[in-house]
């Protein structure tokens, strides 16, 4: 059974998909279960892969039997190995959470939601778990059709959002196939370890170059890295919050992976940061990336989008973590991915939860929420504390490895970046403890009410809340365990 | 001048490519409306899929199938004398992958229709900007 966690981990959800869909014809109240049952397999899967590559290193999974590079295989390392459990876990305590969303929004389209839900989670799970470059492209496909399909069950502006995230997010992943393309000419290969092999000759050749310029530029759009993160905040800030809250936290965690892929296995270090010397430019983009993130963000009167520019400033700091090129930095990077998805989702619950009881998010909206909801607003600080960096929140450590990389690497651009962005982000989330603890609440004819009364967001949204707000510490406080045994495995030998 | 004709000349099948390419996203960018922009992506995709199919391309070659193959006698197979079908196969993948966000994007455009009455950019932002 546990041989075949490779497998299940991706095909379980895509047939559950199927079925959720055949479902909601039936009885649309079949329709969650199914879900929750398909993601908990995955979610299993991933756990159990995690300690197999624990005890035995990577696995190699060869789909169907076919050899690689002819087959596809299905490569989890320590990277991967650490990245499918977040994913996984991710999206399925937001769809725990996202039960009574569903019921209060659109109830008719229980089926559809919950079929693209899954779908999406098959897609970015595979994403992380293919070592083959063009079926990561159709798997990136396939999580973003479903990802345009869940952003657009929204607010009125929502489909025009979307279908700006859609020009974008299509120019990205044909960057991307077309990089992939040039890579296939020369090497004549698609398995990510196989092109490794073949490119080492080829590393001064012009289409290798292109094709790296090319990949990059198509995962940055993907990911909304600075300067090409336009579409992003309207697209999450319009969207449904049980859509934000898988797509905000997942996918651009899940497109710097693939950037640290890419880095890592097929186009190797010594070609990214040694043949190339462009790793300092690029640092300097994430720089600003921070930076402009942060200035937006406190530009905003509107809780989710001040949290989606934080979630643009957040790539810059794992674009930039990722090429500084050293051991520290790198740590960073990786940890930061499992770190920030598991604090934008915090935040992001908390919003859905604000939006189910007081039907906005306008700091208008948040006026004495902290007597309101007291339980969801504690999970927020939580979250909030961890985005600043305070530990012992998670978010603390990895933006400890980003500085110490930042100062080993002599970039202290990027170091006073990552400071000014948490000093920011402690303006940003104070402003937010005041509204909603010091100001009066009133409902939207304006009466005032004092003090107000409880009226706190169903056991299913603050399980799944208090959950990932616990699991923040947690992972705060094992730190030390998470990068001596998995992240320090990820990092080449040899890496400064 | 000679020089560059006979480069662009020799490497025609990317010349067209990128000039497809840079036709869709001319539209992507510059069109006023939604429809013409979902066009110009679409194009934006064929160039991609026209530079894969021609990569595979091999001059003199045929398609790939054995002629003869179930005959007494063995031929000897030389890969040079077919076209490279993987590459083929692979823009099927990417073929269905662009009609599926065609549709997607139309399915969108008739939302944002419904929401706007219109399907112009700058109309609909007037509109999102008075309310």
């Amino acid at each position: 059974m546990n041989e075949q966690y490779p497998a299940l981990l991706v095909v379980v959800p895509l047939l559950s998909a199927l079925a959720i869909s055949v479902a909601g014809w039936v009885n649309k109240r079949l329709c969650f279960p199914i879900a929750v049952a398909a993601l908990g397999v995955s979610a299993w899967s991933s756990v159990g892969l995690l300690f197999r590559v624990l005890n035995e290193g990577a696995i190699v999974y060869k789909l169907g039997g076919w050899l690689p590079p002819m087959g596809i295989a299905y490569y989890i390392d320590y990277l991967n190995g650490l990245v499918l459990p977040v994913v996984s876990i991710v999206a399925l305590l937001n769809l725990i959470s996202s039960k009574k969303i569903v019921e209060q929004q659109f109830p008719d389209k229980a089926g559809p939601f919950y079929t693209l839900y899954v779908l999406m989670v098959t897609g970015l799970l595979g994403i992380v778990v293919t070592g083959d470059a063009f079926n990561l492209y159709v798997l990136l496909e396939i999580a973003s059709l479903t990802g345009y399909g869940l952003l657009a069950m929204g607010e009125e502006r929502a489909p025009l959002a979307t279908l700006n995230y859609l020009y974008m997010g299509t120019i990205g992943a044909c960057f991307y196939l077309l990089g992939i393309g040039y890579l296939y000419i020369v090497t004549g290969s698609l398995n990510m370890v196989d092109i490794a092999r073949l490119l080492p000759p080829l590393y001064q050749s012009k289409a290798v170059l292109a094709a790296f310029i090319i990949c990059m530029v198509g995962v940055w759009l993907k990911m909304a890295f600075f300067p090409l993160h336009a579409w992003l905040p309207n697209a999450y800030t319009y969207a449904n919050s049980a859509s934000s809250g898988l797509i905000a936290p997942l996918m651009t965690k899940v497109m710097v992976y693939v950037m640290i892929r890419l880095i890592l296995t097929v186009f190797t270090p010594a070609f990214v940061f040694s043949t190339l010397a462009v790793s300092h430019y690029i640092v300097w983009l994430a720089c600003i990336a921070i930076v402009i993130g942060a200035v937006l963000a406190l530009k905003e009167r509107n809780l989710k989008k001040m949290l989606t520019y934080i979630v643009v400033a957040e790539v810059g700091y794992m674009v930039g973590g990722a090429w500084l090129g050293n051991r520290a930095g790198l740590t960073g990077a990786v940890l930061h991915i499992v770190n920030d998805a598991l604090m934008t989702l915090c935040v992001f619950l908390v919003v859905g939860n604000i939006v189910y009881k007081v039907k906005g998010y306008a700091f208008a909206d948040l006026k004495g929420l902290f007597s309101k909801m007291p339980f969801t607003m504690g999970a927020f600080v939580i979250g909030a504390l961890s985005i600043i960096g305070v530990p012992p929140t998670c978010g603390f450590f990895s933006k400890w490895y980003l500085i110490l990389g930042a100062i080993q690497a002599h970039q202290y651009g990027f170091m006073v970046a990552l400071l000014f962005s948490s000093l920011i982000n402690v303006v940003l989330f104070f402003r937010v403890f005041e509204i909603g603890f010091y100001e009066p609440f009133s409902d939207h004819e304006g009466h005032e009410h004092h003090p107000a009364v409880m009226a706190e967001a169903p056991l299913t949204m603050l399980v799944p809340l208090y959950v990932v707000a616990i699991s923040l510490i947690l992972v705060g406080l094992y730190t030390g365990d998470i990068v001596n045994h998995i992240v320090q495995f990820v990092i080449p030998k040899g890496f400064m | 001048m000679t020089d560059l004709i006979s480069t662009v000349v020799a490497k025609y099948n990317y010349w067209i490519y990128i000039t497809l390419m840079m036709i869709g996203l001319y539209a992507m960018i510059a069109k006023n409306n939604l429809v013409k922009k979902i066009v110009g992506m679409n194009i934006f995709q064929t160039a991609i899929i026209l530079f894969y199919v021609s990569i595979g391309v091999k001059k003199g070659g045929t398609i790939p199938i054995l002629e003869h193959a179930h005959g007494h006698e063995h031929h000897v197979v030389h890969a040079v004398d077919y076209i490279n079908p993987l590459p083929h196969v692979l823009m099927l993948t990417a073929i269905v992958v662009g009609v599926a966000t065609l549709g997607v994007a139309l399915a969108l455009a008739i939302r944002i229709y419904n929401n706007y009455n219109t399907l112009e950019e700058d109309e609909i932002l007037t509109q999102v900007r008075e309310k």
